[in-house]
C-alpha cells in the first residue's frame, strides 16, 4: 500500500474534523433540552456526526480512482 | 432450564467452538491458505477492543454519567483517520525488524535496549493487571447472576469467600488453560497465530449480536421504541440529568485522549493491529469498519441504562448488570443465555490476547535476557532452547492470570468496571511520548525513554493504582485523604494542591508532565550513541527507505558455523536450517554452504532471531557470536549522510532527465513544425509560379501571334491586344496581392486604425461594385440600421474585405435570378455583416478549404480544377485583416440539405476603443 498523499491530507482534515465535532464548543451547542424525533438532541447529534465520520471516512478511502 | 450444569456444558461448549475455529484457521496457515487474510476480519478483530468493560460497564457508565460512556469511543474513530500514516509506518517498522511486541518496539527504536525492553513490560504488566481482573470480575459476577436464575441475586463481596469457593480463581485458571492451549502451541519466528486472530473476529461478532439483541428486546419489546423510552425517562428527574451534557469537559477530553492511546498501544491492540496484520492493505478497511462496529455496539448502551434504571428504580441492581439482570427480570431465558455467551466472548477474547501478548514480552524482554546473564543455568551449551521458550511463556500466562485474581480480591470490588479499566489506559498511555518519539523525532536516547518511562510510571503508580488499593483498604486511606507522610500538599489526587480534576485526568496531567519532561530533557542531555542514532533513522524514515535495514550500520565478520547453531537454538535447529535455506534462495545461492556471512546474513540472523527473543537479547546473543567493530557516532553519521546525499542526487537526477525529456520533446515538435512550414512554403511556391505561368502564358501566345501573323486584321488585332493588357492586369493584381498577403504574414503591414462607421464602409462598398451587379442583372439588397456604434479599424482594408466579399458574391450568382442580401446588425458586443447569395452554395469540405491561399470555390458540384475568375488570395487576404481587428470571417452554406446560396459573415469587436489604440500606439 503506498499511502497517497491525497488520501492522507484528507483523513487528517477528518480528524481534524471529529475532534472539534466531539468537543466542548459544538457539544455545548447541542447540550440542551430539546429532543429530535423523541431522542434528546445531544445524543441524535453525537450519533448522527459519529455516522457521518465514519462515511466521509469510507468514502475517502475506498474510492478506487486514487 | 438454566441450571448450573447447563451454563457451564455451554460455556464450556462456546470455548470448544472456538477452539475448533483456532484449529482449523492454523491449519489454513500452514497450508498457506489464511482465512485471516481478509481485511473484513482484521477489523472484526481490532475489535478485541470491546471487552466486557465495554458489554456490561458502558451501561453502568451511563447508567452514572450519561453521555460519559462514550469517548472510550470516539477516541478511536478519531485515531483510527490517523493510521493510513501511524499504523502503517508501525506495521513497516515491526514487520521490517521482525518487532513482535510493544516492549520489542520500544527497546528497538532506543538502541536495542534490554533495560528499557524490561521497563515496558513491566509498566504493561502492571497497568494492564487491573484491566485482567475486570474481566475475571465479569466473568464471574455474570455467571453468579445467572445461576440465580429467575431470581435477581448481586453478587456477594469476593473477600467474602474463603479463597476455594472463590469461582473467580476457577475462571481465571480455566481461561489460562484455554490461553496456554490457544497461544504456545508452537513458537513461531514472527509470533503470529492466525487461529487465533479467526477466533477472536468470531468472537466480535457474537458479543455484538448479544449486545444488539438485548438493545431491541429492551428498545422495543419492554418499550415502545427509542422515544418511548426517552420520554418516559424524561418525566424522571434523575435520568433527565443523564440526557445533557452534565460532566465537565477537561475529563471528556481525557478520556478521549486515552482511548486514542490505547486502541494502539494496549498489548493486545498492538498484537492484533500491528504483529498479526497479514497484508497492510486492510488497513483500508478498518479505518472505517472498525469504527462502524464501535458505534453500532453503543447504539442501546443508553436506552439499556435508562430500561434498566426505571425498571429497577429501587437502586438495589448494579447498573453493571443490567444488560443481563433486564432479560432475567422478564424470564427470557434463550436471551439471558445468549447475553452471558456474548460476555463471555468479551472476556476471553481480552484475556486470551492480552496474556498472549505479555506473556510474549514477559519472556522476551524480562526473563530472557536475566536468564541468558546466569552462566550456571547452562543455557549457552543447550542446542535447543525452544521448548524452554514455550514453557516460559506458558509460566507467564498462568502468572499474569494470577496476578489478576490477586487484583481482583484486593481492588476490584471499590471500582466500577469503567473504572478500573481507566486505570489500564492511562498506564498504557505512558507509552506515547516513547512511540510518538520513535516514529516521528530522531532525538531521543536511551537514557531519555528510561527517565520519561519511569517518571510517568511514578506519577501513575502514585496518583492512581496506590489509591485504588487504598480505596479497598489495602493500604491505609490516610495517605489519600492527607497526603504521604501528612503533607498536604502530596496527596495522591490532589498533587500540589492542583484540585477540581477528577482522578483520571489528574494522573493524566501529573503524568505526562512528568513523562515527557523527563524524556525530552534527558534525550537532550547528551549526544545521541551510534546504535541510537542509526535505530532511530530505520524507525523515522521506515516509510522512505526501502532498503534491508540495518546492515549498513553492521561492520565486522561472522562465521555461518556460528550463526547457525546459535540460532538453531532458540527457534529449532529444522527451523532455524529452513530459514537460512530461504534466504539462500533469495540471494541466488545454490546451498546454504555458499552463503557469505556478511552484514546481511548477520542482519538477517539477528531479525530471525528478533522474533524469537526479543530485538536487544538477539543483539546481544548474535554478538557473542561474531566479531563487530564497534562503530562510532561519527561513522554511523557518515554512512547516514551519504545515503540521503544519495537520495538527494538521484532525486536531482530523476528531475534533469525529467527536464532532460520535456527538453526533448519540445525539440521534436519544434522541428516538426519547421519541416510543416518548409512544405508549406514549397507548396506555395509551386503554386503561385503557376498561377503566374498561366497570364504570362496567354500574353506570350498572342503577342506571338500578332509578331508572326501580319494579315492578322485590325479588330482581331485590337482583341488580341486587349487581351493582353487584361492578363497583364491581372499579373500586377496577382503579384500585388501577393505581396499584401506577405506583408499582413509577417506583421509588416501598415495599418491605419482609427473610429470606422461600419455603415459608411458598406454603402461605399456597394456603391463601387453597383457596376458590377447591373452588368450581371444581379439583384442587390442592403439593410442596414440606422444607427451603429463605431469600431476601430483601417477604413481601406474594411472596404477591400467588403468589396472582395460583394464580387466573390456577385460571381458565382446565376445572371438574371442572382440576388445578394447584405445585412449590418448587432450582435452582442460585435458588430455583424453578412453577406448572403443565392448561388449553387459551398460543399462542406470545401469550406475551410476556400480561405486557403489559391484555393478558389467551385461551387457546389463542379470540382476545384474549373477555374473562376480572380486570384485566390482575396479570401485569404480578408480573413488576416478580420482577424486582425479580433474578429472573425466565416461562411455558412448547406447546399447537401438543398437550399441554395452560401452566406459569408465577419464579426468585428465594438468595444475595446481604448485597447486597440494603446496597442497601436504601443507597437
Amino acid at each position: 500500500m503506498t499511502p497517497s498523499r491525497l488520501t492522507g491530507q484528507r483523513l487528517t482534515a477528518i480528524f481534524l474534523l471529529g475532534w472539534v465535532l466531539f468537543d466542548y464548543p459544538l457539544l455545548f451547542l447541542f447540550n440542551r433540552n430539546i429532543y429530535l424525533f423523541g431522542i434528546p438532541l445531544l445524543y441524535a447529534y453525537v450519533f448522527l456526526a459519529w455516522a457521518g465520520l465514519i462515511a466521509l471516512t469510507a468514502w475517502v478511502v475506498e474510492r478506487r480512482s486514487d | 432450564m438454566l441450571q448450573g450444569w447447563f451454563i457451564v456444558v455451554v460455556s464450556f461448549a462456546y470455548l470448544g467452538v472456538l477452539f475448533a475455529i483456532a484449529w482449523y484457521g492454523d491449519r489454513r496457515a500452514d497450508a498457506g491458505r489464511s482465512i485471516i487474510a481478509n481485511p473484513t476480519i482484521y477489523a472484526l478483530s481490532l475489535a478485541v477492543y470491546c471487552t466486557t468493560w465495554t458489554y456490561y460497564g458502558s451501561v453502568g457508565r451511563a447508567a452514572a454519567t450519561g453521555i460519559g460512556f462514550l469517548p472510550i469511543y470516539l477516541g478511536p474513530t478519531l485515531m483510527l483517520a490517523l493510521w493510513w500514516f501511524v499504523m502503517l509506518k508501525m506495521i513497516r517498522i515491526a514487520k521490517a525488524n521482525r518487532l513482535t511486541s510493544i516492549a520489542d518496539f520500544v527497546a528497538a527504536r532506543y538502541g536495542k535496549s534490554q533495560l528499557l525492553g524490561g521497563l515496558v513490560t513491566i509498566i504493561a504488566v502492571i497497568g494492564v493487571i487491573p484491566y485482567i481482573a475486570l474481566q475475571l470480575k465479569a466473568v464471574s459476577n455474570s455467571l453468579f447472576i445467572v445461576l440465580h436464575y429467575p431470581d435477581i441475586v448481586m453478587p456477594a463481596r469476593a473477600d467474602a469467600l474463603p479463597l476455594l469457593q472463590d469461582s473467580t480463581l476457577y475462571v481465571a485458571l480455566i481461561m489460562a488453560a484455554f490461553t496456554i492451549l490457544f497461544g504456545t502451541r508452537h513458537l513461531d519466528a514472527t509470533e503470529r497465530h492466525e487461529g487465533m486472530v479467526a477466533a477472536i473476529a468470531f468472537e466480535s461478532v457474537v458479543k455484538l449480536l448479544a449486545f444488539i439483541a438485548v438493545g431491541l428486546f429492551v428498545t422495543f419489546s419492554l418499550y415502545d421504541g427509542f422515544d418511548d423510552i426517552f420520554s418516559r425517562a424524561g418525566a424522571v428527574p434523575k435520568l433527565q440529568a443523564l440526557m445533557s451534557f452534565n460532566g465537565n469537559y477537561s475529563s471528556w477530553a481525557s478520556l478521549t485522549f486515552l482511548s486514542m492511546a490505547a486502541i494502539m498501544l494496549l498489548p493486545r491492540q498492538f498484537q492484533i493491529a500491528v504483529v498479526e496484520n497479514v497484508n497492510e492493505n486492510h488497513l483500508r478497511r478498518a479505518i472505517w469498519l472498525f469504527p462502524l462496529y464501535l458505534l453500532l455496539i453503543n447504539l442501546f448502551v443508553l436506552p439499556i441504562a435508562l430500561g434498566g434504571s426505571m425498571y429497577f428504580d429501587s437502586g438495589d441492581v448494579d447498573a453493571d448488570t443490567f444488560v443481563l439482570t433486564l432479560p432475567i427480570a422478564f424470564q427470557q431465558q434463550w436471551l439471558v443465555l445468549l447475553v452471558f455467551i456474548g460476555g463471555l466472548s468479551a472476556a476471553t477474547g481480552m484475556v486470551i490476547v492480552e496474556t498472549i501478548a505479555l506473556s510474549t514480552m514477559i519472556c522476551n524482554d524480562l526473563i530472557m535476557p536475566t536468564m541468558l546473564r546466569w552462566e550456571w543455568l547452562g543455557l549457552s551449551r543447550r542446542t535447543d532452547l525452544s521448548w524452554q521458550l514455550l514453557n516460559i511463556r506458558r509460566w507467564a500466562i498462568v502468572i499474569i492470570l494470577l496476578l489478576g485474581y490477586l487484583y481482583f480480591r484486593v481492588a476490584g470490588e471499590a471500582y466500577a468496571l469503567v473504572g478500573i479499566g481507566l486505570i489500564s489506559f492511562s498506564a498504557v498511555a505512558q507509552f506515547v511520548p516513547v512511540i510518538v518519539g520513535a516514529l516521528y523525532w530522531k532525538g531521543g536516547t536511551r537514557p531519555g525513554a528510561l527517565a520519561g518511562l519511569a517518571a510517568g510510571f511514578l506519577v501513575w503508580g502514585y496518583t492512581l493504582l496506590m489509591p485504588s488499593f487504598a480505596k479497598s483498604g489495602w493500604l491505609p486511606v490516610d495517605f489519600v485523604a492527607h497526603g504521604l507522610f501528612g503533607i498536604e500538599l502530596l496527596k495522591p489526587q490532589q498533587l500540589f494542591g492542583l484540585s477540581g480534576l477528577d482522578e483520571i485526568t489528574h494522573c493524566l496531567f501529573w503524568s505526562m508532565f512528568a513523562n515527557i519532561g523527563a524524556f525530552l530533557g534527558v534525550s537532550l542531555l547528551r549526544q545521541q550513541n551510534a546504535r541510537e542514532a542509526g535505530q532511530a533513522t530505520l524507525f523515522v524514515d521506515a516509510l522512505r527507505a526501502p532498503q534491508a535495514p540495518g546492515a549498513r550500520f553492521w561492520r565486522g565478520s561472522a562465521q555461518l558455523e556460528e550463526l547457525l547453531p546459535l540460532i538453531g537454538r532458540f527457534l529449532g535447529p529444522k527451523k532455524a536450517h529452513e530459514a537460512f535455506n530461504q534466504y539462500a534462495q533469495r540471494r541466488g545461492v545454490a546451498s546454504l554452504n555458499e552463503l557469505k556471512a556478511d552484514a546481511d546474513l548477520v542482519v538477517y540472523a539477528e531479525s530471525l532471531l528478533a522474533g524469537a527473543i526479543g530485538s536487544a537479547s538477539a543483539r546481544v546473543m548474535v554478538a557473542s557470536v561474531v566479531k563487530e567493530e564497534a562503530l562510532g557516532l561519527d561513522e554511523v553519521m557518515n554512512i547516514l549522510d551519504e545515503a540521503s546525499q544519495v537520495r538527494a542526487y538521484s532525486r536531482q537526477l530523476e528531475r534533469q532527465s525529467q527536464e532532460l525529456s520535456a527538453a526533448t520533446r519540445n525539440l521534436r515538435a519544434a522541428n516538426e513544425r519547421l519541416k510543416e512550414l518548409d512544405r508549406l512554403k514549397d507548396d506555395f511556391m509551386s503554386t503561385i509560379t503557376h498561377e503566374l505561368r498561366t497570364p504570362l502564358t496567354s500574353i506570350r501566345a498572342f503577342s506571338e501571334m500578332l509578331r508572326d501573323d501580319p494579315r492578322t486584321d485590325l479588330a482581331e488585332r485590337k482583341r488580341f491586344l486587349g487581351i493582353i493588357v487584361a492578363e497583364t492586369e491581372r499579373l500586377t493584381r496577382l503579384i500585388n496581392q501577393v505581396l499584401d498577403l506577405a506583408k499582413i504574414e509577417s506583421g509588416k503591414a501598415e495599418w491605419h486604425t482609427a473610429e470606422v462607421d461600419l455603415r459608411e464602409v458598406i454603402q461605399h462598398s456597394v456603391d463601387t461594385t453597383g457596376q458590377l451587379f447591373k452588368e450581371r442583372s444581379v439583384a442587390l439588397d442592403v439593410s442596414l440600421p440606422d444607427t451603429v456604434p463605431s469600431i476601430i479599424a483601417d477604413r481601406d482594408r474594411l472596404m477591400q474585405v467588403m468589396i472582395n466579399l460583394l464580387s466573390n458574391a456577385v460571381k458565382f450568382c446565376d445572371p438574371g435570378s442572382g440576388s445578394v442580401d447584405v445585412r449590418l446588425w448587432r450582435d452582442g458586443k460585435m458588430l455583424r455583416v453578412d453577406v448572403a447569395d443565392n448561388g449553387p452554395g459551398i460543399r462542406r469540405e470545401d469550406q475551410a478549404i476556400i480561405f486557403e491561399k489559391f484555393r478558389q470555390g467551385c461551387r457546389s458540384s463542379d470540382v476545384l480544377t474549373t477555374k473562376p475568375q480572380g486570384t485566390g488570395l482575396g479570401l485569404a487576404i480578408s480573413r488576416q485583416i478580420i482577424e486582425n481587428f479580433d474578429g472573425r470571417l466565416w461562411v455558412e452554406s448547406v447546399p447537401e440539405e438543398g437550399r441554395a446560396g452560401a452566406t459569408f459573415s465577419f464579426k468585428l469587436p465594438i468595444q475595446a476603443t481604448e485597447d486597440k489604440t494603446a496597442k497601436e500606439e504601443g507597437a
